[in-house]
């Protein structure tokens, strides 16, 4: 069962009051805040001050939650996979032709060739030539994908020791970095800790101010720059301010870049470099958010992102789509990352922990 | 950790030598392996299915070329066969229509719709002298239409006023209308990131195309898609119906497959690749050139085109000159090595080359450092203007001290002047046998015999 998702984001908020819709919000903050200064000028904190509640968040989503549009999402995937298993194995013989056809089913859910081929070789030696259920088949399929999954299914643990615990999110342009942000915000927050970010992109236009609005709604002082300053240096002085604030998590942001250039990878270096001169231990946690729409190049992402600035955690995000994230099996087998969270839709409340169980059994449409 | 087709079909043809037309064996044998091979580049199983079945139809008793190997042949027909499918002509955005002609983008959250926006933008206004509106109906994203209006500013393109709490199909509507009040040619609506199978979104997309009946309605796919690109193109086209699809990331390295997933499902054109991040990355769809990616097969005319860029001409012809007279010397190769130093140094030269993977592979695990061409240079540097015109006057003292100066061993002095030596050698063979010379034997006769 998809017990795992029903975990209901916060019930308790109070009811959304009649609140502008965030959009507009939005569009009049941002037409009001773009000052222009110097680039090398001190970083500008926005001095939400830090309000006890959370103010009250986007109303959530009523007529289709992320609940909802997740289970459609998981249905349209996992029914096109479920079908053709059935398909395949109502009352028949797991011979050559239905191993192929089970191989390609795999390769389909971006699991990749090498993987849909290995775990198709170990159904044949155990099932082949026998009267096998369509149950039968995806009960094997999902255990075994789940012993893959499992060790790297992790929450991630804020250490309370660490004040604050830093934060660097990196991956390739539109993965989701900096609404991944916004959601680790809200629900830092809401665990009662005290939240600071930092507006690291300063190369896409209007980042900064993307970043703001979440800093706004979820009760985070932003640190920021104006765009093309100097990254690495507005990471420092984030750094500095949120030790001597003393916050609880700081979470950088940081421009996307894809991974063969080598010019942007040095920067994102840089940044790290930077910061450990000021904590030595920093960044505490690297993540690497990874688009489930993304084929097998996620694997040459993780390779080089691990190789550069050594991400020691992954979020899988956009996993309320019609792709299941399956090269995430393949990767979880080589690179061994733990993946901390799923994102599963645009509000500050779409962030999951990532179960295996959950997210296997779904993958071979097993509820 | 993919050596691509060339690889992978060396290592099946190099036990089969033999001559004459392709036997069914032989092309079933390759063509499992260019099954794999455009998997792993993420074309979609239906696509994958459909491109081997016309393969095995073409390659089946073709006459082997003389000069080439059946895997050669077979990679040949590959090849040929997915530019097909891919377009063979390049088709440009369709602008007939009475002005303002509007423009909808389509796409998936972060595959790159604005960004694509402002380049199009950029590009009708710099090459087709159009008069652009850049409208964003982004409602959802924070600071989306923020970021648009700032391209516009930056690009020098006008961007529609922004209006806080207006919705998407109302915004579309306004942009139209000042699109005709203020006489733009073009308008491009840039809509908010959706999921496929999101129905109220599509549903708010399909009002916003009746509100404005675009005349082109752009897909935007990541190039590093998966084999999702099939459900995204599916959906988006039935739904809304699009003209044509861009790529973006291109200049990434994903190999590209979702581009066949895409033709094969819609059958609509792949019109424009973006390219890079600034906003004139921009280009038309070369479909030999992702072709040759999908395979794994290395770029070749990109290669060539970036080589024709940054090479400077006049050097190049100072070079010419000095060859015909048959002196080549230390000043030259230096000259050489900072050419290649342009194209992105070895290791980019190495992506860029067909059937590199397998050398590059090597290359890899023999721990060849990148740095070597720096410390080429530096040698070359530590020399006297004398000693570089004439190399033959570096006796082992002056190789002592040029070690020295460079901070290398003695050993790495003399690898560079062998080096130079094997360089000018065959620059005397290349004189020899002059452009016909060149043409017969071929590229290959003038390889080092280690590279050959």
């Amino acid at each position: 069962m998809l017990n795992w998702f029903k975990k209901k984001p916060t019930p308790d908020a109070p009811a959304p009051q009649p609140v502008p819709p965030p959009a507009p919000l939005v569009a009049d903050e941002v037409a009001v805040a773009a000052p222009v200064e110097a680039v090398d000028a001190d970083p500008v904190v926005e001095a939400a001050p830090v309000p006890a509640v959370i103010p009250e968040l986007e109303d959530k989503p009523e007529k289709k939650s992320w609940f909802s549009r997740l289970k459609d999402g998981l249905s349209k995937s996992t029914s096109r996979l479920t079908e053709g298993i059935t398909g395949i194995f109502t009352k028949k013989k797991l011979d050559d032709e239905a191993l192929e056809e089970l191989e390609e089913l795999l390769i389909r859910a971006d699991l990749g060739p090498v993987t849909a081929a290995r775990l198709t070789a170990g159904l044949a030696k155990t099932r082949f030539g026998k009267e096998v259920s369509a149950e039968e088949v995806k009960d094997y399929l999902a255990t075994e994908l789940q012993k893959i999954v499992e060790p790297v299914a992790q929450p991630l643990v804020i250490d309370p020791s660490k004040k604050p615990h830093i934060i660097l999110l990196v991956g390739v342009n539109g993965t989701g970095k900096t609404t991944t942000i916004g959601k680790l915000a809200r629900q830092f927050r809401d665990e009662g800790k005290t939240v600071w970010l930092a507006a690291g992109d300063t190369f896409r236009a209007a980042a900064v101010a993307q970043l703001k609005v979440w800093g706004e709604r979820t009760g985070c002082p932003v640190v920021s720059r104006d765009t093309g300053a100097d990254a690495a240096g507005l990471a420092y002085d984030a750094v500095e301010q949120a030790t001597k604030a003393g916050a609880d998590v700081l979470l950088i942001d940081t421009a996307g870049r894809l991974q063969n250039k080598a010019g942007l990878m040095e920067e994102l270096r840089k940044i790290v470099r930077v910061i450990k001169k000021l904590n030595p231990e920093a960044p505490h946690t690297t993540l690497l958010t990874l688009d489930a729409t993304t084929g097998q190049n996620a694997h040459s992402q993780i390779e080089v992102f691990k190789d550069m600035v050594a991400i020691n955690g992954l979020v899988l995000t956009k996993l309320d789509g019609s792709a299941r994230g399956g090269v995430l099996v393949a990767l979880a087998e080589k690179f061994k990352l733990p993946v901390h969270a799923i994102g599963v839709g645009e509000g500050v409340y779409d962030l999951r922990p990532f179960e295996a169980r959950g997210f296997t059994r779904a993958l071979v449409g097993l509820e | 950790m993919f050596d691509g087709l060339t690889g992978r079909l060396g290592d099946i043809f190099d036990r089969l030598r033999k001559r004459g037309a392709l036997s069914e064996d032989d092309v079933n044998a390759a063509l499992r392996e260019v099954r794999i091979a455009l998997l792993e580049a993420d074309v979609a199983l239906p696509a994958v299915k459909a491109f081997v079945t016309g393969v095995k139809e073409k390659a089946v008793g073709t006459e082997v070329l003389r000069g080439i190997n059946p895997g050669q042949m077979v990679i040949k027909i590959v090849h040929d066969h997915l530019v097909e499918l891919l377009g063979s002509q390049v088709e440009d955005l369709n602008l007939e229509a009475v002005p303002p002609v509007p423009i909808l983008m389509l796409g998936l959250q972060g595959s790159g719709k604005t960004t694509t926006s402002a380049k199009i933008a950029v590009r009708l206004k710099n090459r087709d002298k159009k008069k652009v509106l850049l409208a964003s109906l982004d409602t959802r994203r924070p600071a989306a239409q923020e970021q648009l209006r700032i391209l516009g500013q930056q690009t020098g393109v006008a961007s529609l006023p922004i209006i806080a709490g207006q919705q998407p199909v109302e915004i579309a509507r306004r942009a139209m209308e000042v699109g005709r009040l203020e006489g733009f040619d073009v308008v491009i609506l840039d809509t908010a990131g959706r999921l496929a199978i999101d129905e109220e979104l599509m549903a708010e997309v399909v009002a916003i195309r009746d509100a404005t009946k675009p005349v082109e309605s752009l897909l935007v796919v990541d190039a590093m898609t998966g084999q999702d690109a099939v459900t995204v193109a599916t959906n988006f086209n039935e739904k809304v119906g699009i003209t044509g699809i861009v790529m973006t990331r291109i200049d990434g390295d994903a190999r590209g497959g979702a581009a066949l997933s895409m033709r094969h499902v819609t059958g609509k054109p792949i019109k424009l690749m973006g390219m890079g991040e600034k906003t004139d990355a921009l280009e038309p769809f070369h479909p030999d050139r992702i072709a040759g990616r999908i395979l794994g097969m290395g770029d070749v005319v990109s290669l060539v085109e970036k080589a024709a860029e940054s090479i400077d001409k006049e050097e190049a012809e100072k070079l010419a000159k000095k060859l015909e007279k048959g002196g080549f010397d230390l000043e030259d190769m230096l000259s050489q090595m900072r050419q290649i130093r342009k194209l992105g140094g070895m290791g980019g030269m190495m992506n860029l080359l067909p059937g590199m993977g397998k050398i590059k592979e090597q290359l890899k695990n023999a721990n060849i450092d990148e740095k070597i061409l720096d410390r080429q240079e530096a040698i070359i540097l530590s020399m006297t203007k004398k000693e570089r015109k004439k190399p033959d006057i570096l006796n082992a003292s002056r190789r002592r001290r040029i070690a020295m100066g460079a901070g290398v061993t003695v050993a790495d002095v003399n690898r560079l002047i062998k080096q130079y030596q094997d360089m000018s050698e065959m620059m005397k063979k290349m004189k020899k046998m002059g452009q016909k010379g060149l043409l017969r034997q071929g590229l290959g006769a003038l390889m080092p015999k280690g590279l050959r």
